[in-house]
């Protein structure tokens, strides 16, 4: 579960000032659900996305990610979420198997049950064949399935995605979209960002709509469509951001 | 504080780090290599240079000597150098190096040395030119056994002995014991090496560390793991550390055996017992060094990771490390100057301090209070340069720099 209660970040810039990158936005993710945050580039998603992942600290409102305050339980939020994004690279050269480990043991797992965990996952996304390979030496496609098996190795009851197919080819990007499908089958809560509309149509079980840090609508693919009389997404999304 | 997570993020960065190609070199390759390369290379280098520089028959223009025949004669049938013809431009022949030297006879020497009559030769020469310098020193050689030579005439035809121009010989003798004269000649380069490899093995792991996270895109990565950024610094830090006194106690070594090398070839060399017998660091010497270089080495990795975190590049991270290399070097120099000692105030300045004291154990001699004087202050700034580092991985701003 991921609540978030009038979140709000500002940043101070050297040449503008004061900028506030999310602005009091509120919105909840239910587990086995999806919530898809569509916005365009700099509309604050990835801010939001990292406040929630403890990775920056907000400047006002609360947020509680698996039932743990982001503010005062950072390093439990941590432990219960897992990450995945196009900026979080992998360590090239460590292989495979040590990256994923190395994060097992970041999560405290003993020693039976990360060898249990990462086994069944290199399994799972058919991983083996380049287990002993360094991350460097890997394709993108490879290098995605790392990235994922490493957000996953704790088991995870909360899983962000900031823009995970930004960048990727076609297949890359399928693996990715099976796996946030997977994510949501098994149960877990799920909030993912990106400005491709397609995505979301696919994904979501609930969209949000972003623009200059305001959540500017929210609700199902249906309730949007019947809300503002449009079938496609993007005239949707082209009238909410206008507005 | 979880020293587990520190110890796994150590770990990790130390796999890591090992099979980076840079840090190898700048932290084994390099403090294994430089002290060799530097002493012996350069020595057989120059070695060779100045008996190549020894060996030239210089050309010497004589300028006057007219009515001279005597010194004109012994000085053409010198066969070590090579009397070219007298001209007005000799100053503009010797800086332009067409010739080495210029002697000036006054005009009647002979007989003016036959009356015994003050008389002055000299010789125009280019100060700072190696061979030149050797040239000016033939002909000052000359001269001077020129004038033996006449004395002992003079007093052979006054039927007086030889000993009269020679009443006493003079010989210098070393009474300083071996460790003090090795201190003397080696005890300022050895810290100014340690040191400088300190820093220089340190410094890829820390920008690989921070700034190389940065570019990477790692540091995201790391930072949604559960792992506090405190225990995360931490890591990085022991890793650094790790580095810096890798490459300082393989600097040591390889300079203890570079100049146990130097010794027994300069033994081989020259069989009389002179100065090379003490060139060493005794283990003991070494030992204390590398133990005056463990906070130094603390401070040096907490103030690369501080400010390798500002940078958002590798080559950008290099920029602001340059600098520090300056700030490191110079007070390493200083140390190394004639009449630098170490006192309470020097005790209190960071590697200037480290580097005095280490001239002084490796010439035998132990400052005790200035020994923990020296530790403790650096203690205190290392402790301070690490808070500093902490602080610095907590800061967004410097984190998420754009």
């Amino acid at each position: 579960m991921i609540e978030v209660q009038q979140l709000g970040k500002q940043f101070r810039d050297k040449k503008r000032g004061m900028i506030r990158a999310v602005d009091g936005i509120s919105f909840r993710c239910e587990p086995g659900r999806i919530y898809g945050l569509l916005g365009i580039n700099g509309a604050g998603k990835t801010t939001t996305l990292r406040m929630l992942a403890t990775i920056l600290a907000p400047t006002s409102g609360a947020a509680r990610v698996a039932g743990y305050d982001v503010v005062r339980e950072a390093q439990q939020v941590r432990a219960s979420i897992g990450f995945l994004s196009t900026a979080t690279a992998l360590y090239g050269r460590l292989t495979a198997q040590e990256l994923v480990e190395y994060f097992g043991r970041l999560h405290g797992m003993n020693v039976q049950n990360l060898r249990r965990s990462v086994d069944s996952l290199f399994s799972r996304l058919d991983m083996d064949a380049f287990r002993q390979r360094r991350c460097d030496n890997l394709s993108t496609g490879m290098k995605q399935k790392v990235s994922i098996a490493r957000s996953l190795v704790h088991d995870p009851s909360v899983m962000i995605f900031d823009e995970p197919t930004a960048g990727l080819d076609v297949i890359a990007a399928r693996t990715i979209v099976g796996f946030i499908r997977d994510c949501r089958a098994q149960g877990k809560t799920v909030l993912f960002s990106t400005h491709v509309m397609s995505e979301v149509e696919k994904l979501c079980d609930t969209i949000g709509i972003i623009h200059n840090g305001h959540l500017m609508a929210e609700g199902s693919l249906a309730e949007l469509r019947a809300r503002y009389a449009q079938q496609d997404l993007e005239d949707i999304f082209v009238r909410v951001v206008e507005a | 504080m979880s020293w587990r997570n520190v110890g796994v993020v150590y770990r990790k960065e130390l796999t890591d780090s090992l099979r980076d190609r840079r840090t190898v070199i700048s932290m084994i390759v390099v403090p294994i290599l430089v002290m060799p390369i530097f002493t012996i290379g350069l020595g057989v280098l120059s070695v060779l240079l100045v008996g190549r520089a020894m060996l030239e028959v210089p050309k010497v223009m004589v300028l006057g000597g007219e009515r001279s025949p005597s010194v004109l004669a012994a000085l053409h049938a010198l066969p070590d150098i090579r009397i070219v013809p007298a001209r007005p431009d000799y100053a503009q022949e010797i800086s332009g190096k067409a010739i080495r030297v210029a002697v000036a006879i006054p005009p009647d020497f002979d007989a003016a040395v036959s009356r015994g009559d003050a008389a002055t030769v000299r010789i125009f020469m280019f100060q700072g030119e190696l061979k030149s310098g050797f040239a000016a020193n033939r002909m000052q050689k000359f001269l001077a056994d020129y004038r033996v030579r006449i004395v002992r005439e003079r007093l052979q035809k006054r039927a007086l002995p030889a000993r009269l121009a020679d009443p006493f010989s003079i010989e210098e003798q070393n009474v300083a014991p071996p460790e003090k004269v090795s201190g003397a000649l080696i005890g300022g380069l050895v810290p100014y090496f340690v040191i400088l490899l300190c820093l220089t093995g340190a410094m890829y792991p820390a920008i690989d560390l921070t700034a190389g996270e940065k570019e990477r895109g790692t540091i995201e990565t790391i930072l949604c793991s559960p792992v506090s950024r405190l225990h995360l610094v931490l890591g990085k830090f022991f890793m650094v550390l790790t580095a810096s006194l890798f490459s300082g106690l393989l600097a040591i070594l390889s300079m203890s055996m570079t100049f146990l090398a130097g010794k027994k070839i300069l033994e081989h060399l020259s069989s009389a017992n002179n100065w090379a017998s003490s060139l060493a660091v005794s283990p003991k010497a070494a030992l204390w060094v590398f133990l005056m270089i463990v906070p130094l080495a603390v401070l040096l990795s907490a103030a690369l990771l501080t400010i390798a975190v500002f940078a958002k590049s590798y080559k950008e991270a290099q920029s602001y490390l340059s600098p520090l290399t300056i700030f490191v070097i110079l007070p390493a120099i200083v140390s190394m100057l004639p009449g630098v000692e170490i006192n309470a105030r020097l005790a209190l300045i960071p590697v200037l301090s480290t580097s005095l004291i280490s001239s002084e154990i490796v010439a035998g001699t132990y400052h005790w209070n200035y020994i923990v004087l020296i530790f403790v202050s650096s203690c205190v700034y290392a402790a301070a340069a690490l808070a500093l580092a902490i602080r610095m991985f907590q800061r967004e701003d410097v984190l998420f720099r754009t």
